[in-house]
């Protein structure tokens, strides 16, 4: 099958990145300074991440607040017009679609971006589950996202917005003109950095991206490729959709509580999660950590075994710690073993492996 | 498509063998080290260990996956690269040079005549 290609394919051949497969769209991994090297560009200066292969729905019509009220966990359809807000959409066991933004252009309008892997399954979800309430739009082929992330993207961004952008607070959007480029841009991302996310027309994406590195790259930033993502946004504790979040598991159980507002609504899933919150978890997604003196990396899959070597838990996402040192990961484990400073073993392709269940974030940025 | 070292004779697992008297040192190519992307974690046998053709000697963790090492030939290990415990990046900065990893003594001298040379190697990355 032909693999998809974003709008700054070419950008990323001319700048040396390798490309992989990745649900069917051909992708910069990394660039040629590595994955350790743009990962610490984010943390210290700014990095820049193509990741136009997201996909990009408008929601509208008079009774839209009406249809998504009954789709997302969180607060989304009450949220006041320039807020972005992340939600999970369930299942009626409580299970995940997916986990997205919500852009809230007006009270009859929201913007959404969701997972590359699951558009097609979103929209599908989307259509069926609004009953015609409202037009659900696919504009992801037309859509173009920059992710602009690290402590120096702020201000970076907003000197080539000529101001339209100061001032902003986290999880807000507006839209503007970046570098001449008409945007929507949102304080929003998914590194743990603060950061902006600019959404522009496929046919601007080439020029929007080519002024952001020339400003990027004096500051001491660089373009950054999945597997940096990736890192980054294990090390901020920020779930994976296919990794730590599924159909199977709740955004209870998966930590996302905070995204959960159950007070007078009734979204599908509401009332098995409500059973969940009421009952208690019996399983939960934890943080845990492995000393640099094991040697070992905990990887998506391995099994979390006990005493006896029963398989209790499974990793679901688990890397080297690139700020913190020795490796960090996620395990579904029961919800005794889920408290920090739990041991846990975790069998690493036949070797025992010592882990620490640890709460909170493995990296908090210095703010 | 690349160029590799003249000198050396490979595996189509990506490793490459150079003569060291009557040893052969190991290590992974520069084919192998782009595939990986930065590598974190090299972990290989002590010395003095036997391994066979074909079996998983070692790992090499990069921060997106975990590959084995498969043993080109058979052999007693007479050298480890220790160095790679605390700078694993010199495999990416130098796969032919600091980044080896062992040295074996062949105990089928058959096997080392079984490997490819710089050739027919860029060929099978080729395709």
């Amino acid at each position: 099958m032909e693999r998809r290609r974003t709008p700054l394919w070419e950008d990323h051949k001319s700048l040396g990145a390798r490309l992989i497969d990745f649900g069917g769209w051909e992708m910069p991994v990394s660039y040629p300074a590595g994955t350790i090297k743009e990962h610490k560009a984010v943390r210290e200066a700014v990095g820049l991440f193509d990741v136009s292969h997201m996909g990009e729905v408008v929601l509208r019509g008079p009774r839209v607040r009406e249809a998504i009220d009954k789709l997302t966990t969180n607060a989304v359809a009450s949220a006041p017009v320039g807020k972005a807000v992340y939600t999970l959409l369930c299942l009626p066991s409580g299970g995940v679609v997916d986990d997205c933004i919500f852009y809230k252009r007006s009270d009859d309008e929201f913007f959404v971006i969701v997972n590359a892997s699951n558009t097609a399954k979103d929209l599908d979800w989307l259509r069926e589950q609004t009953h015609s309430l409202c037009d659900v739009v696919d504009v992801s082929d037309d859509t173009a996202l920059i992710a602009v992330q690290g402590p120096k993207a702020i201000a970076m961004v907003e000197a080539l917005s000529s101001g339209a952008l100061a001032g902003m607070t986290s999880f807000t959007w507006r839209d503007a003109a970046v570098a001449g480029v008409e945007c929507t841009a949102a304080r929003t991302g998914y590194t743990g950095e603060d950061g902006f996310e600019l959404a522009c027309r496929n046919q601007d994406a080439a020029r929007l991206w080519a002024a952001l590195l020339d400003k990027a790259t004096p500051l001491g930033g660089l373009a950054v490729g999945l597997g940096a993502r990736d890192s980054l946004r294990l090390e901020s504790k920020l779930p994976l959709y296919g990794n730590d979040l599924d159909e199977v598991h709740t955004p209870l159980e998966a930590g996302l509580g905070w995204a959960v507002k159950l007070d007078n609504r009734d979204f599908i899933g509401a009332q098995v999660l409500r059973d969940q919150k009421h009952k208690g978890l019996t399983r939960q997604l934890a943080g845990f950590t492995i000393p640099e003196s094991a040697r070992a990396i905990a990887r998506h899959g391995y099994p979390v075994i006990d005493d006896a070597r029963a398989i209790v838990g499974t990793v679901t996402s688990g890397g080297p710690g690139i700020a913190v040192g020795g490796a960090i990961g996620l395990a579904y484990v029961p919800t005794a073993l889920a408290a920090a400073g739990t041991p846990l073993t975790i069998d690493c392709r036949g070797k025992d492996v010592a882990a620490t269940v640890v709460s909170g974030k493995f990296y908090k940025r210095k703010s | 498509m690349s160029t590799f070292p003249q000198d050396l004779r490979y595996t189509h697992d990506h490793e490459w063998l150079q003569a060291k008297g009557s040893a052969w040192r190991v290590g992974i190519t520069q084919f192998a080290v782009d595939q990986l992307g930065d590598i974190t974690l090299v972990d290989l046998p002590k010395e003095g260990d036997l391994i066979t053709k074909g079996q998983r000697f070692g790992t090499v963790e990069s921060v997106k996956s975990v590959s084995d090492l498969y043993a080109p030939v058979s052999g007693h290990v007479t050298a480890v690269n220790a160095a790679l415990k605390d700078t694993p990046e010199n495999v990416n900065g130098e796969p032919y040079g600091k980044g080896w990893m062992i040295e074996l003594e062949p105990t089928e001298t058959a096997e080392i005549d079984e490997l490819m040379n710089a050739e027919a190697y860029g060929k099978h990355t080729a395709q």
